[in-house]
């Protein structure tokens, strides 16, 4: 198979400047219709906040965010919705991210390469596509009903968790992947041993990459119904969970980790589909509100990232 | 801060955690029992727990909202299940009143039997099903329940599909229906009421769970029919005509009111809706007994209800109730979604367990 016969059969019969041309015409089809799909993706989201920010914007003030539902539209509030989804959200980056990490090392920088770790390999890749609702059944069969764990704040971290934790393996692996060899080599070489070259040289190089794994896992937990509607979210609630911090000794108290609870997606949902229009102004504006949640979330992420990135250097 | 410091911190939240974790079933199983009283966590000091069907929801959160004002310590959750989900967890005792827009089923009194869960069925107001069509359209002002039956029946499928084949005198024009999602309560009723067999009806209908999507489809095309629930139609009564139902040929056209549902006049759309109480949780939490006298209360069981766009009951079927709760009478006065209850019906009920 040597070239110039496939060239010339292919190349007969054309000048060098049509080629020429010929190449420029298609690199420029393709930067346009990569453009348009952009503008296109853009205009949707824009328009879709566009609706939220005109529906729901002026209905948000400090008594939306501290009040809690209501059967009036006018003096109902989200504050058990906001607490309860920023509660949730830290049991799950608090159990998602080291055990999503300590995997993805394990798999890429420990595990003997065989058809085993193949395997897991690519159950954990085909989890990431499992619908959000098995997560959910999972749960309730698990955790609420065998294990009687209750429909705790708890509970839905560690569903949450479980759902966001292919994503965070994949994204450890990956970066993990990215490193050169070089640098594992040279650190094997000045005599480090296995954990040190992890924790001293391949972490901190693959963090950016994790945390970027860490912002597409939260992101999406965030914004999640099904599974925690399975698990028995409740709609209307009244009160808060117990403080996490006290007065006396230990100062700190894991009892709202056993709380019941609302989530934002969850009021949203409820309210969408009630008769008041009110009810659909609110709906909006806590669309509205998760959305800046989820922006602060990422925002933070993101900062982190850079700082770490910097430090590299 | 190093990647020591890092690692030490997620093993610390980890140990917390899993601690908590080992901790939870104990603590928890408590709290979902029914017959937990003071010994159980302070997490669950005063708390009732409702939860069940969507379209009863509205009433017992306005209920818990302004019980909770009235009453500082305790708390109160509503979930929202569902009718059928509620129930499971009801069976299962893990919830002190289920929120349901029919009746008991059999499995689920078979379920709370075998559980020996203990349950007073309350009625605890009326939805009066709406049928809708355009304010455009001009036509369809009054329809009799042959006429619905005409057009909702599974043998109509693909065959009515013009106005005019309802009824003569109508026009030359295309039939669209909207109407509720199938697994719905509001659907069961409403095809046992109109078709004479429950969950049965044409397919080639626009369904959904959501009624703001059948608010919207009505109120944009000038040929479309549709029912759900009073309280959708009064909040859309710019957008929306409601059709007054004739029981027959012969029988007065009735409108969908708050007044024609409560004195039986709209028949046979008007439903019952109910709550179930946990004998047991009713006799051993003060809360729960004290939190269902509110709910029966004549003066919220009227003004709340109506304010959230339902139909109250009578006063005599209020008391009636009252009184049945406060003897703790156990049992189900149905066998499936009976049509055309009139109040008096519902007060003669035998009640079995």
């Amino acid at each position: 198979m040597s070239t110039p016969g496939l060239s010339s059969s292919r190349f007969d019969g054309y000048s060098e400047a049509r080629l020429l041309k010929r190449a420029k015409w298609s690199d420029g089809l393709f930067a346009v219709l990569g453009l348009l799909v952009l503008v296109a993706t853009l205009l949707v989201l824009g328009a879709l906040v566009a609706d939220f920010i005109n529906d729901g914007a002026s209905r948000i003030d400090g008594d939306f965010l501290t009040s809690y539902p209501s059967r009036r539209p006018g003096s109902a509030g989200i504050l058990s919705a906001w607490v309860g989804t920023t509660l949730v959200m830290i049991v799950t980056a608090a159990l998602a991210v080291p055990l999503g990490v300590a995997a993805g090392v394990y798999l890429e920088e420990y595990a003997p390469k065989n058809w085993v770790t193949d395997f897991i390999e690519i159950n954990v890749t085909n989890l990431a596509g499992v619908p959000s609702i098995i997560y959910g059944l999972l749960a309730l069969g698990l955790f609420v009903q065998t294990l009687a764990m209750g429909q705790t704040i708890l509970v839905a971290g560690i569903t949450l968790a479980l759902l966001i934790l292919p994503i965070l393996i994949v994204a450890t692996r990956e970066s993990l992947r990215a490193i050169p060899q070089d640098i594992r080599e040279a650190s094997f070489g000045l005599g480090a041993d296995q954990w040190q070259t992890v924790s001293g040289y391949l972490l901190p190089a693959a963090r950016p990459g994790i945390l970027t794994g860490a912002i597409v896992g939260m992101s999406r937990a965030i914004g999640e119904t099904a599974p925690i509607i399975t698990i028995g979210a409740l709609t209307f609630i009244a009160f808060l969970p117990p403080s996490p911090i006290q007065s006396s000794f230990p100062f700190v108290n894991f009892d709202w980790l056993n709380s019941p609870f609302t989530v934002m997606p969850i009021q949203m949902f409820n309210w969408v589909s009630r008769p008041q229009a009110g009810f659909h102004i609110n709906a909006a504006a806590t669309g509205l509100i998760l959305l800046a949640m989820t922006l602060l979330m990422n925002g933070f992420a993101i900062w982190l990232r850079y700082r770490l990135r910097r430090n590299l250097r | 801060m190093n990647l020591k410091t890092y690692s030490l911190l997620a093993v610390a939240i980890l140990a917390i955690t899993a601690c908590n974790k080992n901790a939870t079933p104990a603590g928890d199983g408590a709290t979902n029992a029914p017959a937990a009283t003071s010994e159980a966590a302070p997490v669950a000091q005063g708390l009732v727990a409702a939860d069940g069907s969507s379209t009863v929801f509205p009433i017992t959160e306005a209920m818990a909202e302004e019980f909770q004002k009235a009453n500082a310590g305790i708390k109160v959750t509503v979930g929202l299940s569902g009718t059928g989900g509620g129930f499971k967890k009801f069976c299962r005792g893990e919830t002190d009143i289920s929120n349901a827009s029919r009746p008991i089923k059999a499995e689920e009194k078979d379920a709370c039997k075998a559980a020996g869960v203990e349950y007073i069925e309350l009625p605890i107001a009326l939805d009066a099903l709406t049928v809708v069509v355009n304010p455009q359209n001009t036509w369809a002002t009054e329809m009799t329940v042959d006429e619905l039956k005409k057009i909702w029946e599974p043998e109509a499928q693909g065959k009515i599909t013009n106005w005019n084949q309802v009824r003569s005198s109508f026009p030359d024009k295309p039939l669209i229906l909207y109407g509720a999602g199938v697994d719905s309560g509001t659907y069961d009723y409403f095809t046992a009421a109109i078709v004479g067999k429950e969950h049965s009806s044409r397919g080639d209908f626009t369904a959904s769970e959501d009624d703001n999507v059948l608010v919207q489809g009505v109120s944009g095309d000038v040929n479309a029919l549709g029912f759900f629930g009073l309280a959708y139609y009064e909040e859309n009564k710019d957008k929306l005509k409601d059709v007054k139902i004739k029981a027959n040929p012969a029988a007065p056209a009735v409108e969908p009111t708050v007044e024609n549902a409560r004195s039986g006049k709209y028949q046979p759309l008007s439903r019952p809706i109910f709550i179930y109480v946990n004998k047991k949780a009713a006799d051993t939490k003060p809360e729960v007994a004290k939190f269902v006298e509110f709910y029966l209360d004549s003066q919220n069981a009227t003004d709340l209800v109506k304010e959230v766009g339902y139909v109250p009951l009578p006063d005599n079927a209020q008391a009636a109730f009252r009184e049945r709760f406060a003897k703790r009478e156990i049992g189900t006065g149905f066998t499936g979604s009976k049509i055309g209850v009139s109040i008096e019906d519902l007060l003669k009920e035998k009640l079995v367990y």
